[in-house]
């Protein structure tokens, strides 16, 4: 999933702070599984925003809105017969939803609640971690199932470098050695000779490396 | 009254400041003894999240305050409850009332002139 963290209170309150009638959108999709831009969170900030705003002498009109999602033209949709009845949107959901609603209402200003993180898991409720980079040419097969792109601290594709000690990345104790973990899980998968295999060089041109990315399925078009 | 404490959540108690509540006061059951194994945990956990919503809108964090007791304690709960209503009196309204009390006076000042 997409994961995010919620944005200081203080920051939205400056945000809103020209505007006396918003919408507040949530999304019922990533963030709504990380518990920072779904229904409740809408509630909840919601309620923080007009309780904040009401004790500094001056009330806030919120309307509170939950979209199936906000990556998609068919539910965004739906916000446009009121969107222009408001001066701004604050949206809670990842950077791409909150992009999304901007290129679709262009005379609305659109505010981010959340800073976007991560394609991730979750490892238990109220910890994620990253797992995938998007870096568009999967090597997971020859890794025991481990991405070396975003699990070694350098993206390093011939091992682990100098900083590992002990299984653990020179750059936070916290951090597992990803090289480590690959080479634990291949060993246990009797699959080292995966690690002797001569790889050509990564073409980093289907990652972020080569611009903003499009995916054309001309069989779906 | 709701049938667990489990069932609260965060916006259900900020809703009471905007309703224009001065204190909040949640009473569950003995932690360890919940009908429903961990709704009294569930809620210790989002009563602790508004204690921190609370305090970085300068509402305050001691308007918010959670007691676990079991059914059969009447009189800890009549305790309980004037220990809080009494802290609630010395914390004053909070500051959302006294807003809304100004501009109430404000208006009937406007209405007699």
């Amino acid at each position: 999933m997409i994961t995010g963290t919620p944005k200081p209170i203080e920051e939205i309150m400056e945000m809103v702070e020209p505007y006396d009638n918003i919408i507040l959108a949530g999304c019922h999709g990533c963030v709504t599984v990380c518990r920072v831009g779904g229904e409740k969170e809408v509630q909840v900030l919601a309620s923080t925003l007009r309780l904040a705003r009401e004790a500094g002498g001056r009330t806030i009109k919120i309307r509170e809105v939950s979209l199936e999602r906000q990556c998609d033209p068919e539910y965004v949709e739906q916000m446009r017969p009121y969107v222009g009845d408001y001066q701004a949107v604050l949206s809670i959901a990842c950077g791409a939803g909150i992009q999304f609603l901007a290129e679709k209402f262009t005379t609305t200003p659109l505010l981010p609640g959340i800073n976007t993180g991560f394609l991730g898991v979750t490892e238990r409720q109220g910890e994620w971690s990253e797992r995938c980079q998007g870096c568009g040419d999967c090597v997971l097969h020859l890794t025991g199932g481990i991405c070396p792109v975003t699990r070694c601290a350098k993206s390093l594709f011939h091992g682990p470098c100098g900083g590992s000690v002990q299984g653990i990345c020179e750059v936070d104790k916290s951090v597992k050695c990803g090289w480590q973990l690959i080479i634990d899980r291949l060993k246990a998968l009797n699959q080292m000779e995966n690690y002797t295999k001569f790889k050509p060089f990564k073409g980093w041109s289907t990652a972020r490396d080569g611009g903003p990315r499009r995916i054309i399925r001309e069989d779906m078009i | 009254m709701l049938p667990c404490t489990g069932r609260i959540d965060e916006s259900l108690l900020l809703t009471a400041f905007e309703n224009g509540a001065d204190g909040v006061m949640v009473v569950g059951c003995l932690e360890g003894d919940c009908h429903y194994v961990s709704g009294n945990i569930r809620a210790k956990a989002r009563v602790k999240r508004v204690y921190g919503i609370l305090d970085r809108i300068k509402i305050g964090p001691d308007r918010i305050r959670m007691y676990n007791l079991s059914a059969g304690e009447g009189s800890k709960f009549a305790a309980y409850a004037n220990e809080f209503v009494e802290k609630v009196r010395e914390l004053g309204p909070s500051p959302i009332n006294l807003v809304r009390a100004g501009q109430a006076r404000a208006v009937s000042q406007k209405e007699a002139t």
